[in-house]
């Protein structure tokens, strides 16, 4: 295998950057006569705003200008848009109401948006800020679903009856209704999928500059797509045309969903930055993380599940409520529908499902898509119920999976909840996974374990998932205001190089390299002479961003696309100088050649013709060698794996002991295994977060408890135990050139409901069947203490 | 943060004239509580006294009946240091599970306990061992030094210069950390030595505290079995979304036996 080509695991060029401090984020950018921004935010969850007083904050030092919820709505700029309509019940469009940047009727979470100070110095800005004098008339806050769905409760928007912003479905209730009436057992579950914070390394940060002699804007934002910030910033919000408006996305530290938004600072700089004439740099500090990103999850589901006297699964039902909070997130609607409810057959033949979603304002912060959205809701309540039906039947946990697994035979595979599997071989993963884990071995283990005095469980999770939303058509038929392929450009150079313009966005993926082994690989010129570009308006042609797991699906595959059109065009050229037929030529290695002849020209060659045209075909040829494409996928792509995780419990302390993961995951083709599995590990790492410590906890009053790291629990190294890692290639994705399918949320799709399991497997030896997310030693203590009485 | 005049103080005696007749005055020895609450904005002091190059409140001194680390010692060098770890494992132990590295290298002895946070590691060992705080002042009781809720015998103007540890015969530390932050959501200091059987609980209360009915058990009985089924009462401890305060007082009983056993070693 050359270095670099396709399976090489090469190391990431872009860390030498990130690793040495050279890594340019948006905060490390400063424009020439730079001012600075200050938003004031709420301090109440829910209060109309009876005045703001500027005078004091406009007459503080450094202090360049002021602007409230008053100045946004006399300019009559448009709210934050929603990119995705749901459409519920009865044709029923979902409730959308208003978002403005900054807010003037009234406050709806702790951290909206209601003034921005610009002044020369960020501190500047800070002390002037503390003199607005803001008068609120506090309201009652709704912070849970139950509150907020109450009758009588307070209305987180006058427009929104019951705070309900749509009563969605999935499925034939009357036909799953009859499959529960014949079935011999029904396995019923309550569940609750905790809320969680994002907390990417690098906060948010957003710099606008508007250049008055060209009519221009220019905005530097942390974001996954900057692409779709200028489309949704400028068409929906400020009205600034394409041309007139570039952004730029440089690098950013991490997003996991968080930065696929557009958020109100970066209209707010951007509308601000042309009243007073300079550029304005924000940049959140970690408070503001806590308060504005928008967070994930945050479902209260009821789960049923009907199976036959021989443990078929026949049926299943689904309620859920899922919490938008206060605003609608630009995709928040679609997640808890269709990245959540067609996901609901997971790897089994259930052949009916329903499922009813209900989508509620409460005054919290936004929720949105967290790495996986609505894909680790959707494993986590299905594999919870099938290890608790195996628990009620008697069956085994793999024999009832075994039972139930839609066979790599029967691929592809229509599911009743809309979508078709093209490919997978699920009984494999779980073979694989099984003896990766000693399944075999645990009762040893156990036994080990209880001699020692603690309890000691093994849970597994099988995972689906769908990524790399597409086609575009059925995601517009689905009600996205966008569509899902990916733009790419191949640009060879004269002396061979190759420059990559990818509307895929890193920030932390890999591309640079991923993508550069592609090109390597399809063009057969080293890895080293292939360069990536990304996060640019101004350079890339067009692009939809990195979300959903599907930059290489989808991105990459639009690479290969334009890739094809180079060789197509070489072919041409090499035809003409090797004086062949254009059939005759064959390309493979970077090496043009006449089939069943030793004549062969280098790309290199044809691409130095291709600019210095002096032989060649100029009638019938343009010159150069620079092609771009646009790829729009024919399905969604479908990973899909066996995660295994293995826990000890110390009943004293209630503290659980992860002691080991194991992970077989089916990707499809893998370009680079050592960074596939660092995205493994990392996704693993925030599902056992999830499982384990993440929380995120509102008071009654809507203020935020966890609003830094002292009370929010992130998983460190000492919170997991060394990976097992492994990649099952034998099920290629069967519509995309590469076959790949993606791995970025995998790890955190199976590792929750694989931690629950196995805490649940270790405290049912003392009759305890449920434990809710986070299992914190706390809440395992109370529920042993509870066993006991 | 907003503004304050900044000084770094001389001596001692230069730090307690620089913050006596101005408007609030603080010491700054790691800082590792005072920034981030100067960063939030959630003090405003008007004069700021480093005390950072006092190079004479750094330093362990061990003779044959004490450990003596001065004020401004970094938690780090006390985890660290052959002659605690021999003295008094325990006090090298907890030192060494105090926050993460970059706090443990700036952190400081002196600055932890003036500070009092309800869950810092370090009142524990004062009271658990028996300590004695030295002032620029005069000296105090490591049982009369930490008096409430963030709040100490330290007076206006007096700066902690050393604490004085009595080498014990055994002692350990159990920690339950908070998953968030490393605080203890129950530490347990137990001791066995010149300053009889001790048992020092941080984290569950307002302050650190001593448990009488435990410390009576292992005086005849040095031994975890002594304590495992000695309560403390839960009416006065801490309650907040990672621990009760039934399940901090549940904490308290496995930490001392997990302490007592590792005393013993």
């Amino acid at each position: 295998m050359p270095d670099g080509s396709i399976g090489a695991p090469i190391k990431r060029r872009e860390d030498r950057r990130f690793l040495t401090g050279n890594g340019r984020y948006v905060d490390d950018i400063n424009r020439p006569n730079q001012t600075y921004a200050w938003i004031v935010r709420s301090s109440l969850a829910h209060a109309k705003i009876k005045r703001i007083d500027t005078s004091k904050a406009e007459k503080a030092p450094g202090v360049v200008r002021v602007l409230t919820g008053a100045d946004w709505a006399a300019d009559g700029v448009g709210g934050l848009p929603c990119g995705w309509q749901v459409i519920g019940k009865n044709q029923t469009p979902m409730h959308e109401p208003p978002h403005p940047a900054l807010v003037a009727d009234k406050v709806r979470h702790v951290g909206d948006n209601l003034a921005v100070v610009i002044a020369e110095t960020r501190t500047q800005a800070r002390d002037a800020a503390e003199l607005i004098d803001i008068q609120f008339e506090e309201l009652p806050a709704v912070v849970t679903m139950a509150d907020a769905t109450k009758k009588g409760a307070a209305l987180v928007h006058d427009s929104v009856p019951d705070n309900i912003c749509y009563d969605w479905e999935l499925g034939d209730p009357a036909a799953c209704d009859a499959q529960f009436k014949g079935a011999a057992h029904v396995t019923t579950l309550k569940l609750v999928n905790n809320r969680l914070v994002a907390n990417p390394i690098e906060p948010r940060s957003a710099i606008a500059e508007y250049d008055a002699s060209g009519d221009h804007y220019t905005l530097y934002t942390t974001s996954q797509n900057p692409h779709v910030i200028r489309l949704l910033m400028g068409a929906f919000v400020l009205s600034i045309p394409e041309h007139k408006l570039r952004v730029v996305a440089p690098d950013v530290g991490g997003g996991f969903g968080s930065k696929i938004y557009h958020y109100a600072e970066e209209a707010i700089v951007t509308w601000a930055s042309k009243k007073v004439g300079r550029p304005i740099k924000w940049t959140a500090d970690r408070s503001d993380s806590f308060m504005t990103d928008a967070q994930g999850r945050d479902h209260l589901t009821t789960a049923e599940l009907a199976l036959d006297k021989d443990g078929h699964f026949l049926a299943l039902r689904v309620k859920t409520d899922a919490n938008m909070g206060g605003y609608l997130s630009t995709f928040a609607p679609a997640i808890p529908t269709y990245l959540y409810a067609t996901l609901l057959a997971g790897l089994y033949k259930t052949p009916v499902i329903y499922c009813n979603v209900r989508a509620i304002f409460t005054n919290t912060v936004p929720v949105d898509a967290y790495r996986g959205a609505g894909r680790p809701e959707a494993c986590y309540l299905l594999e919870r119920l099938v290890e608790q039906a195996a628990r009620e039947t008697g069956i085994e946990k793999t024999e009832i999976r075994r039972r139930n697994f839609i066979a790599k035979a029967e691929m592809p595979y229509q599911t009743p909840v809309a979508l078709q599997y093209d490919s997978g071989d699920f009984i494999r993963n779980l073979e694989d996974g099984l003896k990766s884990a000693d399944y075999a071995g645990f009762a040893k283990r156990r036994t080990a374990s209880e001699k020692n005095g603690k309890l000691r469980g093994i849970g597994l999770a099988t995972y689906i998932e769908a990524c790399g939303i597409a086609p575009s058509a059925v995601a517009g038929a689905l009600g996205a205001r966008a569509g899902l392929y990916e733009a790419a450009e191949v640009r060879m150079h004269p002396t061979g190089s190759v420059t990559v313009f990818t509307g895929s966005h890193q920030h932390g993926q890999g591309h640079e390299t991923t993508f550069a082994q592609l090109v390597a690989d399809g063009l057969g010129v080293p890895v080293e002479n292939v360069e990536v570009v990304h996060g640019d308006t101004d350079r890339i042609p067009f692009g939809m961003g990195t979300y959903g797991s599907r930059s290489l699906a989808v991105g990459g595959s639009a690479i290969v696309k334009a890739m094809d059109k180079i060789i197509a065009k070489g072919k041409k050229i090499a035809a003409h100088l090797l004086e062949a037929a254009v059939d005759d030529i064959e390309f493979a290695n970077g090496t043009f050649k006449v089939s069943g002849t030793d004549k062969e020209i280098g790309i290199g060659q044809v691409a130095l013709t291709a600019y210095v045209p002096h032989n060649y075909p100029i009638e019938e040829l343009e010159p150069g060698l620079d092609e771009s494409a646009f790829y729009d996928p024919k399905n969604f792509t479908f990973p899909n794996g066996c995660h295994i995780a293995e826990v000890e419990i110390d009943c004293d302390t209630g503290e659980v002991t992860l002691c080991s993961f194991n992970a077989v995951d089916d990707f499809g083709k893998i370009i680079n295994p050592m960074i596939v599995e660092g995205q493994v590990h990392g996704g693993l790492v925030q599902g056992i977060g999830q499982a384990l410590m993440e929380d995120c906890v509102y008071g009654e009053d809507g203020q935020l408890i966890t609003g830094s790291f002292n009370d929010y629990s992130m998983p460190r190294a000492d919170t997991v135990p060394s990976f097992t890692v492994a990649a099952n290639e034998g099920a290629p994705c069967t519509h995309n050139p590469l076959g790949v399918k993606g791995c970025g949320e995998a790890g955190t799709i199976g590792a929750g409901a694989a931690v629950i399991n196995a805490v649940i497997d270790a405290l049912a030896t003392r009759g305890i069947t449920d434990i809710a997310m986070p299992a914190t030693s706390h809440r395992v203590w109370q529920a042993l203490q509870q066993s006991k009485a | 943060m907003y503004d304050f005049n900044y000084k770094r103080a001389k001596s001692v005696d230069d730090a307690v004239a620089s913050v006596s007749g101005v408007e609030e005055g603080k010491f700054v020895a790691g800082g590792m509580t005072l920034i981030p609450t100067l960063k939030q904005r959630l003090a405003k002091p008007s004069d700021l006294v480093d005390l950072g190059d006092l190079k004479d409140l750094v330093g362990i001194k061990v003779d044959g009946s004490s450990v003596t680390i001065g004020a401004m010692t970094p938690h780090a060098v006390v985890a660290a240091s052959p002659e605690v770890k021999k003295a008094i494992p325990a006090l090298a132990k907890l030192a060494g599970l105090i926050g993460d590295p970059m706090v443990r290298n700036r952190g400081t002895i002196g600055g932890s306990i003036s500070n009092n946070d309800p869950a810092a590691d370090y009142p524990s060992s004062v009271v658990g061992l028996g300590a004695t705080v030295h002032t620029n002042k005069r000296t105090i009781a490591g049982d009369d030094f930490f008096t409430g809720l963030f709040e100490t015998a330290l007076e206006e103007g007096e700066l902690v210069t050393k604490v004085v540890f009595p080498i014990p015969e055994k002692s350990g530390y159990m920690k339950f950390p908070n998953p968030a932050s490393r605080y203890a959501v129950v530490g347990v200091f137990v001791s066995k030595g010149p300053q009889g059987v001790r048992v020092a609980v941080t984290g569950a209360g307002s302050h650190v505290f001593r448990v009488p009915e435990m410390e009576k058990a292992l005086s005849s009985s040095f031994a975890p079995a002594a304590v495992e089924n000695i309560k403390v009462s839960d009416a006065d401890l801490n309650s907040d979304i990672h621990a009760s305060a039934e399940y901090r007082a549940h904490l308290v009983t496995v930490m001392a036996k997990r302490a007592v056993a590792e005393a013993n070693g």
